[in-house]
């Protein structure tokens, strides 16, 4: 547990401002090249990425959008660093994540990426503050800093009266607000939501769309993952995932989309 | 994370399951409880064992004559010179004993007394004096006096507490003896109450069992280190006496009685200690049992926490904490327990006592037990991959 405490000491102000250094304010806060991923099924090598490339700038809003079974939930799950590339380089904030150690990963996780996931993922037994809090206990913050942390990050999503209650007195557009406030907190370079409306109806499908934009107005990263066109169209850029291979920018994807539009016209109804 | 960190959130789970919890704290509670009145009962005899041992002086050596007839028994001459020529025996005193109903006037003993007749030497060998009164006079014995000195609970009995019975007369077996003193009250020991006698002179007490022979000497040596060379002389000598007929006799050491009564402690101390083992062990088995569970339900949780940064230690410390804590609260309630038996048995009878050390050690070890039967699942914990338990349902 020391350890955790000296890095958390080391890092401290990196880690609460979010700000890149001033250096590297123009290379890409995610940069992936030709990120390959296969899984062994039943014995035979089964491809899912098969060479994706990527550049994500600070401050862009990026929805990559495809239909299941394209590989999107794979990709998210190697710029999460929740999986591993088979090869491939992935590099975060300028540092190649390929290499490290499981210990390592969990910082970057911890650090660098603030998860929003598709139901929420909160703990049920603890309550909006205590989830908020997690992600900085794992960073070794003091009780008092946790505390303040998560208050902010609760008030920023409109929360600020809901924070002693448990996931199960909230509602669905409630408690993914408690997760954008959880992926917050520890004020990340990057915000990584997928399907962060998949469990929601409408409405608050788009209440929450708007304040993920409101946030990249404030100048957060945001890649966010969905098979509906219509949440990927609020986003700044696209990106189409299909069969393993990312199809990136403007007019180029769209065209791309235009000569298979059934893969996507399954997903979006 | 720190541990006050980890405590809690070992409580919110314990908490989030109560009787799954209880139940399987309960191997651990058995167990420890177990342990803890089984060595307080164990050590509550041992200590009344000690105590009864002690009433049989420091340095003692018994010669017990056990053949049959008038040839196989020890006449009083020999008897008092048994230990001439001997070193390292510092006195000597042989014994008949028999057993008389005592009365004085109309108030008889419930049951027969134990009518000892003893020398003048008797008083220094079992340390045993009269707190009123005088003790049997060498002049008794030739005199074959009907003098008697009374044990404190048969005084009692015949004339009442707190009434002198020196210079009355009691009648033993119809005959009339004058109570010349009032023994000191001394205990039970090896079962045998020491407080419900009756000492005449031996010479009298021969002619009242119509009995020749001596069949008990007791030997008081110098010192302990004295005790095997005293033991193998006497033997030589009864070896003698008898003609090598070995079985007529036999010589019981106190310090040999000392040893066997430890040494049945201790065996007893060892087989509780493997009565713990075992029972500690299932408790453990029922630990990890839980913790498994536990795992296997929770893993989403793991995903979770692991996606927001829980490095492998995290998870791992996350779910000794618990394991701990439900053992060692197993533990902590055992005790309780154990108190609560122990206060039971009291009440019905049943000598205990509870050492603290052994109260320490069980918590101690439950609180390991713990950590041991939970490394297994929290390490299962630790090592799945945040990708596989995020997509666990």
């Amino acid at each position: 547990m020391g350890r955790g405490r000296r890095t958390a000491a080391a890092h401290g102000d990196v880690s609460l401002t979010a700000t890149l250094p001033p250096s590297s304010e123009r290379a890409p806060l995610i940069s992936i090249r030709d990120v390959r991923k296969s899984y062994r099924m039943a014995g035979e090598e089964v491809p899912i990425l098969k060479g994706v490339d990527l550049e994500v700038m600070a401050g862009d809003f990026l929805a990559i959008i495809g239909p299941s079974g394209s590989g999107k939930s794979t990709l998210m799950n190697v710029i999460g660093c929740l999986d591993t590339p088979t090869s491939g380089s992935y590099k975060l904030d300028g540092q190649e994540v390929g290499g490290l150690s499981e210990n390592r990963l969990a910082e970057v996780r911890n650090r660098g990426i603030g998860f929003i996931f598709q139901s929420f993922h909160l703990l049920p037994r603890m309550t909006a503050r205590e989830n908020v809090e997690l992600p900085l206990i794992y960073r070794g913050l003091s009780g008092k800093e946790r505390r303040e942390a998560a208050e902010a990050a609760l008030a920023k999503v409109g929360l600020a009266d809901r924070m002693d209650h448990r996931p199960n007195q909230l509602s669905g557009g409630q408690m993914q607000r408690v997760a954008i406030a959880r992926a917050l907190a520890g004020h990340p370079p990057i915000l990584l939501a997928d399907e962060p409306t998949g469990a929601l109806d409408t409405k608050t499908g788009a209440e929450v769309l708007g304040l993920v934009q409101e946030l990249n107005r404030q100048g957060h990263t945001i890649v966010l993952i969905t098979h509906d066109l219509d949440v990927a169209a609020k986003a700044g850029r696209i990106a189409f995932m299909k069969d393993g291979l990312l199809t990136e920018e403007g007019g180029d994807a769209r065209e791309a989309f235009a000569r298979h539009p059934h893969g996507l016209e399954q997903h979006s109804r | 994370m720190k541990l006050s960190q980890g405590i809690r959130m070992a409580w919110s789970s314990i908490l989030a399951n109560k009787l799954r919890t209880a139940l399987s704290m309960l191997g651990i509670l058995i167990g420890v409880a177990t342990v803890i009145s089984l060595v307080a009962m164990g050590q509550g005899s041992a200590n009344e064992v000690s105590a009864q041992l002690q009433g049989l002086g420091t340095n003692m050596l018994s010669v017990n004559v056990t053949g049959r007839g008038s040839s196989t028994t020890l006449t009083l001459p020999q008897a008092e010179t048994l230990g001439d020529g001997i070193d390292g025996i510092d006195g000597l005193s042989p014994t008949v004993s028999g057993s008389a109903a005592a009365r004085y006037g109309s108030v008889q003993t419930e049951s027969s007394v134990t009518v000892e007749g003893v020398t003048p030497d008797y008083e220094d060998v079992q340390d045993f004096h009269p707190q009123e009164g005088r003790f049997i006079a060498p002049l008794d014995l030739e005199a074959y006096s009907k003098v008697a000195l009374l044990g404190i609970d048969t005084s009692e009995e015949l004339f009442g507490p707190g009434v002198s019975p020196v210079g009355e007369t009691i009648l033993l077996s119809g005959v009339k003896y004058k109570v010349v003193g009032l023994l000191e009250p001394k205990g039970t020991s090896l079962g045998a109450s020491n407080d419900e006698k009756i000492l005449v002179p031996i010479t009298t007490a021969q002619r009242l069992f119509q009995s020749e022979g001596v069949r008990t000497v007791a030997v008081k040596a110098a010192s302990e280190e004295t005790m095997d060379a005293v033991t193998a002389a006497l033997e030589a000598k009864l070896s003698a006496i008898f003609r090598g007929n070995t079985n007529s006799y036999r010589i019981t050491n106190s310090e040999e009685l000392k040893e066997t009564a430890t040494s049945v402690s201790k065996t007893m101390s060892t087989m509780m200690a493997g009565v713990a083992a075992i029972s500690l062990l299932v408790g453990g088995i029922g630990i990890m049992n839980i913790m498994l569970v536990s795992v296997t339900e929770r893993t989403r949780e793991i995903g979770i926490r692991k996606a927001l940064g829980a490095r492998k230690r995290d998870v791992l410390f996350q779910f000794l904490v618990e394991a701990a804590s439900i053992s060692s609260l197993g533990g902590a309630l055992g005790i309780a327990a154990a108190f609560g038996a122990a206060a039971i048995m009291e009440r019905t009878g049943t000598a205990t006592q509870i050492e603290s050390d052994i109260v320490l050690y069980s918590f101690v070890f439950s609180a390991l037990v713990g950590i041991v039967f939970g490394l297994f699942p929290a390490n299962k914990a630790a090592s799945l991959k945040p990708v596989d338990a995020l997509r666990h349902d």
